[in-house]
């Protein structure tokens, strides 16, 4: 069977697809691809149906070889500089990788996540209807390690129609949509949130983002908020006041007020800020 | 009942209690048509969350809640609802360990002390009202309005699996590591939740938990 031999990988490599919806009332969230816009991309760039699963590579490093038979690839997100049998590939390309070659991808220019797609999809068993990884919950494939052996899966769904699409690019410090609420009036300067720049803090991951230069200043740190339904884009204020952007695999439900929530489609830029990374928001 | 703007995709209901919230959340599961508008409910203490499906505008989402009468923070109950009887068969008991690290910090902030915290804790009788956090995690009610407790300052990085914890008028177990914020008072062995089980959360909502001493 055509497979994906691991060789290498450097930050988390995980297994992502659209992830799990409807599953709430037994506290599993969606999980899934947390650029959704660059997974769909890399999906479409080798044919493949909606939802195929994905490798989702932090930071580059990633290093895999074709085994038992030619694997086509395309990687979006982070521009990695990309190597194919020793040779250097933009990303947003479809590549031929032939049995016994190797990609490799570099560290990213810009950018945090790349999406490795596979004519086929990733054969991965799913869980309750998902191959994604959910960090948070445990669910899914467990992340890539060198000696994996992943197979490539036979579902397609296109032909693939162009070579190549153009790389993205992160710029510093994007500016992102936020609509205000539910519980702005939890914290006396909302208002703070779009007045500066925040840095992404280290202890960020798919779970949240930790944004750090200011604290918000709740109205009662010691009044509770009974436990209500979050999504990713949720800007929560925990009793420090450092606020906590919800990530793909937040939890279903939380005790922290949400002052605001990130516009849907702006979440996927979200996606790729690295720690360190600075970024600012306005009022959708 | 209010509704709370929550992004550019989804509507928070406010309802009355939690009474309210699992009427609310029957109903709008089992609304004709609604489906069509909404890809998700997640149901909390006092809330629903409701994600518009993609393409729906939020201002018809929102005029279909009001005009259709589905949300009320005066429900109906159901005869088959989880938290009004009948369907309560489902018991569980939870051997528990009293040993958290905020065991004593609980017997302060009750008065109870920490033997009165776990007198009341094995002797009330809990029900569960709603998963998440997650999977696996129940929410549970009890009857013993004195085992209320703020939630931590600041929420632990990592808590291991197993553990009891104590927060606003819920308790839970964690059902496997994570981050929390809740007082833990003890730990089970209990397994709360296995993908490979049928079902795979031990807490189904609406069943009846029983802790007891290990």
């Amino acid at each position: 069977m055509t497979a994906l031999g691991v060789l290498a990988t450097g930050g988390p490599c995980l297994v992502q697809d659209a992830g799990r919806p409807g599953l709430t009332t037994i506290g599993v969230g969606r999980s899934g691809a947390a650029d959704r816009s660059s997974y769909d991309l890399a999906n479409r760039l080798v044919g493949n149906v909606p939802g195929a699963a994905t490798l989702e590579v932090t930071l580059g490093g990633l290093e895999v070889e074709a085994r038992d038979g030619t694997v086509w690839v395309a990687v979006t997100g982070a521009p990695v500089p990309v190597t194919r049998a020793g040779r250097d590939e933009p990303t947003g390309a479809i590549l031929a990788l032939r049995p016994g070659e190797r990609l490799r991808l570099g560290v990213p220019a810009s950018g945090l996540r790349s999406y490795v797609a596979v004519r086929g999809g990733l054969g991965v068993p799913p869980v309750l209807g998902s191959c994604s990884r959910d960090t948070l919950a445990g669910l899914g494939p467990a992340p890539l390690a060198a000696g994996d052996v992943v197979p490539v899966g036979d579902r397609v769904g296109d032909e693939m129609r162009v070579d190549a699409v153009p790389a993205q690019e992160y710029g510093d410090s994007p500016v992102l949509r936020l609509v205000r609420g539910p519980r702005d009036d939890w914290v006396r300067d909302a208002g703070a949130l779009t007045a500066r720049r925040w840095t992404v803090a280290p202890d960020s991951d798919r779970v949240g983002i930790r944004l750090a230069g200011a604290r918000l200043d709740l109205c009662d740190p010691s009044r509770q908020l009974p436990s209500e339904g979050a999504l990713r884009g949720a800007i929560q204020v925990p009793p420090t006041g450092e606020p906590v952007v919800l990530g793909p695999d937040h939890p279903v439900t939380g005790g922290y007020p949400v002052v605001a929530v990130v516009v849907d489609h702006d979440t996927d830029r979200l996606a790729q800020l690295r720690p360190g990374d600075t970024v600012g928001f306005a009022w959708a | 009942m209010r509704l709370l703007p929550y992004g550019d995709r989804a509507l928070l209901l406010e309802l009355a209690d939690t009474a309210a919230v699992v009427a609310c959340a029957d109903a709008l599961a089992a609304a004709p048509d609604l489906a069509d508008l909404v890809d998700d409910l997640v149901p909390g203490a006092r809330t629903v969350l409701v994600r518009a499906r993609p393409g729906i505008d939020l201002g018809t989402l929102r005029a279909r809640l009001v005009t259709g009468n589905l949300v009320t923070d005066r429900p109906e109950p159901p005869q088959d609802s989880p938290l009004h009887g009948s369907v309560g068969s489902l018991e569980v008991t939870i051997p528990v360990t009293y040993d958290g690290p905020d065991l004593a910090e609980v017997g302060e902030l009750t008065g109870l002390g920490a033997a009165g915290v776990v007198a009341a804790h094995t002797g009330a009788e809990w029900r569960v009202a709603f998963g998440g956090f997650a999977p696996g995690f129940g929410y549970l009610v009890g009857d013993d309005p004195r085992l209320e407790v703020p939630r931590r300052g600041s929420p632990r990085t990592r808590v291991p699996a197993g553990s009891v914890g104590l927060a606003g008028e819920f308790s839970g177990v964690y059902p496997r590591p994570s981050p929390g914020g809740w007082q833990l008072i003890g730990r089970t062995d209990a397994a709360m939740w296995d993908p490979d089980r049928d079902p795979p959360a031990l807490l189904a909502p609406g069943a009846r938990v029983r802790f007891v001493r290990a």
